[in-house]
């Protein structure tokens, strides 16, 4: 194979393929007034804010606020739509309820085992009497927890809840989801019994054996089943941008899963690279696409506002779905795989920034004059530091795959830090503020304790700055010890240590921050708080129907 | 966006190109790349070890794969030259590594070859080297008053071994120590011409 002609050849079609898709997808490009972005709102329904998550008096503010920005008072919405959307988040409820309370177990789960292997790396000899509580095992833990555990179902759950919104048709078949994800869990739960007892496939993100994954792909076809019923049974004409990246991110899985763990396919260094396609696509066409899909769904509707340009996202999303592909092999910059695919990644790594800035001006053009809603809305705050993070930890992902600064910051924990960034700054943030406007709609309860929601935003936001700096630094330190051949290893390890404690003081203050969200979810399903002594429920029924 | 169709088929494209680029090409390429002459097979006790190193989450700290002196102080750190794709022919899967918490073991076994060594600092790392936050392993050992015929004692340093009391190695420790020294791609990757060929003039 000639690697010039696949470099060539893979550079033309990159090209000729993108243009001939943003075409075929759209006539009449840079057309300004898109009614596409309109459909998150019934009619006459563009101005009013909604975010169930705030207090009245946070959301009078919120409404105050827009009605400036627009220079008058936001109409009633249409009743008879606004009832519609009614009975599609009452035929998704339970299902909903069922994926977010499973998310929120994993996510104490993977905190607790996050934390765990945290202190660890500097206190190597504290518990080391157990084998599954050993480093690489309840590392391991932490991170298949999270990547299938807390991400998928809070990604999922949140899918199942926008999707019959989006299409104005009740979920269709939620008994499927419901079986696919006690399925689902089921296999997690043996994926992480066999890695604590030390049985692993031995590659990154896909340690759990391929055995138990079979569950994985039985239950994950099974909660896809409703989302195709229900795209196929559809009552409006054009689908949001959400439904984009939500029906490819659950067609995009299965392929990359099942490709990846075919038993005996794979075979040495070609075996790599399969395993960084895997790796880097289960973040860019998996937990990416459903957290852009939330942040383009919760955002404009928060602010009452549609998204300002609908070619932006139309350019962001089939750039992502070409682009991200690709990236997989700058994880093996300098490793002995084959030259030209390390050098592609590498290019579309960089590539990523077009579909990345395209994300990045449209939503920072649709908050624009309304940046104080941030200041009353819950959900926002949450969703916006979380597209922040998007951008932040995309446009770092295209220069460390620089080979002048991957040679750096290549096998050390500053990648460690980026990894959070996107896992956690982007995509568990976006999560997090998804929940916290979609409980109170399921449940027609009102979050008990708003205090609650400021303190586990704050822990989070501060641990998670102490974690990502810290770790930054110190893996920077960590590669340029590394590079100096006169310096010993040992040097390497030295220089991290004190930032190995700050990210487990930084990770142990994320860690509290996921208990008060737990907590707050809990006595939230139970109804525990000040306003059950109100007549809380028939309010909110009303308010429903009425208001929302 | 109106036609869920062109939707998906469009995505799914976009997933092929993907899929070919970094999967179907080097499954050409390099999926059948014969082992260099110098490497050897495993045998079962190294094969036993290597699923000891996955079990244990070596491979989170420690990579196997050198790289090229014009890029990095690999070798000069006694790492060892820049591997190759026939260079992991046997390993399925690679454990390639993109962490060195730890350092690089693709010549671990050339560089510390004595079983005494590694066993001793796999029950306790710091007791060879000061500073290591590398995890000790007691799970890997066990504590006896005395050894029994068969057992593989281990010779710890002054301090570290309870008075008494003999450490010996589990059979996964051993396999694991096997597996260890059998790490070595110190042969050449291009075999030394025993007499001048046709490209001796270059």
């Amino acid at each position: 194979l000639n690697t010039v002609a696949i470099l060539l050849s893979a550079f033309v079609l990159s090209f000729v393929a993108l243009l001939v898709f943003i075409w075929s997808q759209r006539t009449g490009l840079f057309d300004r007034s898109s009614r596409g972005a309109e459909v998150i709102f019934a009619t006459q329904e563009i101005g009013r804010t909604e975010d169930p998550s705030a207090t009245q008096a946070e959301q009078g503010a919120l409404q105050t606020g827009a009605d400036l920005a627009t220079g008058g008072q936001a109409a009633h919405a249409d009743a008879h739509e606004l009832i519609e959307r009614a009975r599609a988040d009452a035929s998704t409820g339970p299902l909903v309820f069922f994926f977010y309370c499973c998310a929120v177990v994993w996510l104490l789960v993977a905190s607790a085992a996050g934390l765990t292997a945290s202190i660890k790396l500097h206190e190597p000899d504290w518990m080391v009497q157990q084998a599954w509580l050993t480093f690489g095992r309840i590392r391991t833990i932490h991170l298949n927890a999270v990547a299938y555990g807390w991400a998928p179902m809070a990604g999922l759950g949140t899918a199942m809840f926008v999707i019959p919104r989006l299409l104005k048709t009740p979920l269709i078949g939620a008994r499927f989801a419901f079986f696919g994800a006690v399925l689902w869990n089921a296999a997690l739960i043996a994926g992480l019994g066999s890695i604590g007892a030390g049985i692993n496939d031995g590659m990154e993100w896909l340690e759990i054996p391929w055995q138990i994954d079979t569950l994985f792909a039985l239950g994950g076809a099974l909660i896809a089943l409703p989302l195709v019923f229900t795209l196929v049974n559809r009552r409006v004409a054009h689908l949001y941008v959400s439904v984009w990246y939500m029906a490819c991110a659950l067609f995009w899985l299965p392929v990359l899963f099942i490709v990846a763990k075919i038993p005996g396919l794979h075979q040495g260094v070609q075996q790599a690279a399969v395993n960084w396609w895997f790796g880097h696509n289960v973040l860019g066409l998996f937990y990416t696409p459903l957290a852009l899909a939330s942040v383009y769904y919760f955002l404009p509707k928060v602010i009452g506002r549609p998204i300002q340009s609908y070619n932006l996202s139309l350019l962001g999303f089939w750039g992502l779905a070409f682009f991200y592909g690709q990236v997989g092999g700058h994880h093996l910059i300098g490793g002995p795989v084959p030259e030209w695919m390390v050098t592609l990644s590498i290019v579309q790594s960089m590539m990523m920034i077009i579909p990345v800035a395209a994300f990045t001006v449209n939503q920072y053009q649709t908050l624009q004059g309304r940046l104080s809603a941030l200041r009353f809305s819950p959900t926002l705050r949450f969703i916006g530091v979380g597209g922040l993070m998007y951008t932040a930890s995309s446009l770092q992902g295209s220069i460390e795959a620089l080979r002048s600064v991957n040679v750096i910051t290549h096998f050390t924990h500053l990648t460690v830090a980026h990894a959070h960034l996107g896992m956690y700054g982007f995509v568990s943030f976006v999560f997090f503020g998804a929940m916290y406007f979609v409980m109170p709609r399921i449940t027609a309860r009102e979050w008990p304790f708003p205090w609650m929601i400021t303190t586990h935003f704050w822990l989070v936001s501060g641990g998670f700055a102490l974690y990502f700096v810290g770790l930054t630094i110190g893996g920077w330190l960590q590669g340029e010890a590394m590079l100096d051949a006169a310096r010993p290893f040992m040097d390497s390890v030295a220089v991290t240590l004190p930032y190995l404690k700050a990210r487990s003081i930084g990770g142990a203050c994320m860690g509290l921050g996921h208990l008060v969200f737990a907590l707050h979810f809990v006595l939230l399903v139970l109804n525990y708080g000040p306003q059950r002594d109100q007549p809380a429920l028939f309010r909110h029924l009303f308010a429903r129907k009425v208001a929302s | 966006m109106k036609s869920e169709i062109k939707l998906v088929s469009g995505a799914m494209v976009m997933l092929a190109l993907s899929t070919s680029a970094l999967v179907v090409l080097p499954y050409m390429q390099v999926h059948d790349t014969p082992p260099l002459p110098g490497l050897k097979p495993y045998t079962s006790a190294e094969l036993r070890g290597r699923e000891v190193y996955i079990a244990n989450g070596c491979l989170y700290c420690h990579s196997q794969q050198p790289r090229a002196k014009a890029f990095a102080p690999d070798f000069s750190r006694g790492w060892g030259r820049a591997t190759v794709a026939g260079d992991y022919a046997y390993d399925q899967p690679p454990l390639l590594g993109t962490m060195r918490t730890g350092p690089d073991l693709m010549n671990i076994g050339v560089r510390q070859p004595s079983d005494a060594w590694q066993l001793g600092h796999l029950y306790q790392p710091r007791a060879y080297v000061p500073g290591s936050i590398m995890p000790s392993f007691p799970f890997l050992f066990e504590q006896k008053a005395r050894a029994e015929k068969d057992d593989v004692v281990v010779n710890l340093p002054a301090g570290q071994v309870p008075a008494g009391k003999v450490v010996v190695a589990r059979p996964e420790a051993v396999d694991l120590v096997k597996y260890l020294l059998s790490l070595d791609r110190s042969y050449p990757v291009v075999a030394t011409p025993t007499e001048p060929g046709p490209g001796a003039q270059r």
